[in-house]
């Protein structure tokens, strides 16, 4: 247990003292809410509407652009070694880079929406129902990030291709997410929102490690 | 024969999946193959267009069934055949296997993409509309995306042992999709008919319409069969071009 909660410490303060990165992912996430009123114009009955589909394709993107840099640095400087021959299992130190990573880039973002929430003319209910289905969801993204990232980090120019791969797969986090932001039948699709990320949340990394291992031998 | 004897001989299972095996047996497999797959073919077309009943309500359009509906089922077979390939390379560590799989790949991307061709030309004249975000439709279609993933992290190594394990492992995440696809019209009752050959209670379908539609599930069945021998050749004979390729450069060098 201290094994592990050293590394989520690692991690934290590698990426907070490096400085930066997760500002940049909060600027990139509120950018998306500026942008899309200049797309479809700044109707506010209009914008409401989309809120919620607009909230979730921002983090979804926002999440995918950080997604590269779960594993890549340490592959680079060694790291990955070590932790394939730590004393602690490869699966929980692949579960601890996945804990690090959503609270270094999904919470973030999450604190983030209300300025989003103004953007996009959401009303209070809105907002928060956002905030919870964004709490509920991130955890599924970042597991199958994790996946992504773990398929892809031997490959020199895999960086596009770790995106590609779990899109299809984070479609149901999306359908569900949208689904618990709305009015109608929100408390299902919440619920099937926490089902979708404990599961994913418990079986990829044992994916990724298992992907670790092949991408090294 | 000893029981030690009896351990060390390979089963015949294992001796007709060695990679060298596989090409001498597939060999003269591949000409019967394909003449019985243009048969069956030329049957079920027959079958298809001249000895089959129009619609009451969709004429002659109801024949784009026997094209798509064996285009959609083998989109889930290719599928399984690679989950099960997958298996064997991680779990047997299994040469073929991964052959197999890679082979696999671009062929159900081919069958998906006819699926949701065929079922847009279809859906036209008869749904009023091309694509419509239906259950079965959209996982179809995160089906095809799954395939192309897969094809395109298949060509992003240059390593194709190491890309056979990373792939399997993707091709069983992706299978999730597989019931999802198969219960979906179960699922939501939307615009895509429910399951009407595959059920529990067996098919509901006229035989007059069920004989040709079996005929032309065998034959596109048979004629992803021959693809795939053919393409496992290919692959392999690649696989080996590469490595002579290779000892040759080292043998210049040294």
């Amino acid at each position: 247990m201290t094994a592990f909660r050293a590394l989520i410490l690692r991690d934290l303060k590698l990426s907070l003292r490096v400085g930066g990165e997760a500002l940049t992912l909060v600027l990139f996430f509120v950018m998306i809410g500026v942008i899309v009123p200049f797309a479809i114009g700044p109707d506010k009955a209009l914008l409401a509407r989309l809120a919620p589909g607009i909230v979730w394709i921002a983090a979804f993107l926002s999440m995918l652009l950080g997604l590269d840099r779960l594993f890549r640095a340490d592959d680079e400087d060694g790291s990955l070694l070590l932790f394939r021959h730590a004393a602690i299992p490869l699966e929980a130190i692949v579960a601890a880079k996945v804990i690090a990573h959503w609270l270094l880039t999904a919470l973030p973002l999450i604190v983030a929406t209300p300025v989003l929430a103004i953007l996009l003319a959401m009303d209070w209910d809105g907002w928060w129902r956002a905030v919870l289905s964004l709490l509920l969801g991130t955890p599924a993204l970042v597991a199958f990030g994790a996946l992504g990232a773990a398929l892809t980090v031997s490959l020199r120019r895999g960086g596009l291709l770790a995106p590609v791969l779990i899109l299809p797969l984070c479609i149901p986090v999306l359908i569900f997410g949208v689904g618990a932001i709305g009015a109608v039948g929100a408390g299902p699709a919440m619920l099937f929102l926490a089902a979708i990320s404990l599961v994913v949340a418990a079986f990829a990394p044992f994916a990724a490690a298992l992907a670790l291992r092949a991408a090294a031998d | 024969m000893t029981a030690a004897a009896a351990a060390r001989k390979p089963n015949w299972f294992s001796r007709l999946a060695h990679p060298g095996r596989f090409l001498a047996w597939s060999r003269p497999v591949v000409a019967p193959l394909a003449a019985l797959t243009a048969i069956v073919f030329a049957v079920g077309l027959w079958f298809a267009f001249f000895n089959s009943p129009e619609d009451y309500q969709m004429g002659d359009m109801v024949r784009v069934m026997y094209i798509h509906v064996p285009n959609a089922w083998l989109s889930q077979f290719v599928y399984a055949t690679m989950t099960a390939a997958a298996l064997g390379t991680l779990v047997w560590r299994h040469p073929l296997a991964d052959v197999a799989g890679k082979a696999a790949a671009p062929l159900g991307a081919a069958f998906t993409a006819l699926a949701l061709y065929t079922g847009a030309l279809w859906g036209r004249p008869t749904w009023g509309t091309f694509w419509e975000w239906d259950g079965r439709m959209t996982s179809t279609l995160v089906l095809l995306l799954i395939y192309l993933g897969i094809i395109a992290l298949w060509r992003a190594f240059d390593d194709q042992l190491r890309a056979g394990r990373i792939v399997a492992i993707v091709t069983l995440v992706g299978a999730l999709n597989i019931p999802v696809i198969k219960f979906s019209v179960d699922w939501w009752n939307t615009l895509h008919q429910p399951a009407s050959v595959f059920t529990a209670e067996g098919p509901k379908l006229a035989p007059s319409i069920l004989t040709p539609l079996m005929v032309m599930m065998a034959a596109f069945t048979l004629l992803f069969a021959t693809l795939q021998i053919v393409s496992m050749r290919t692959e392999i004979l690649r696989r080996r071009a590469e490595t002579m390729a290779r000892q040759a450069a080292a043998g210049e060098g040294g």
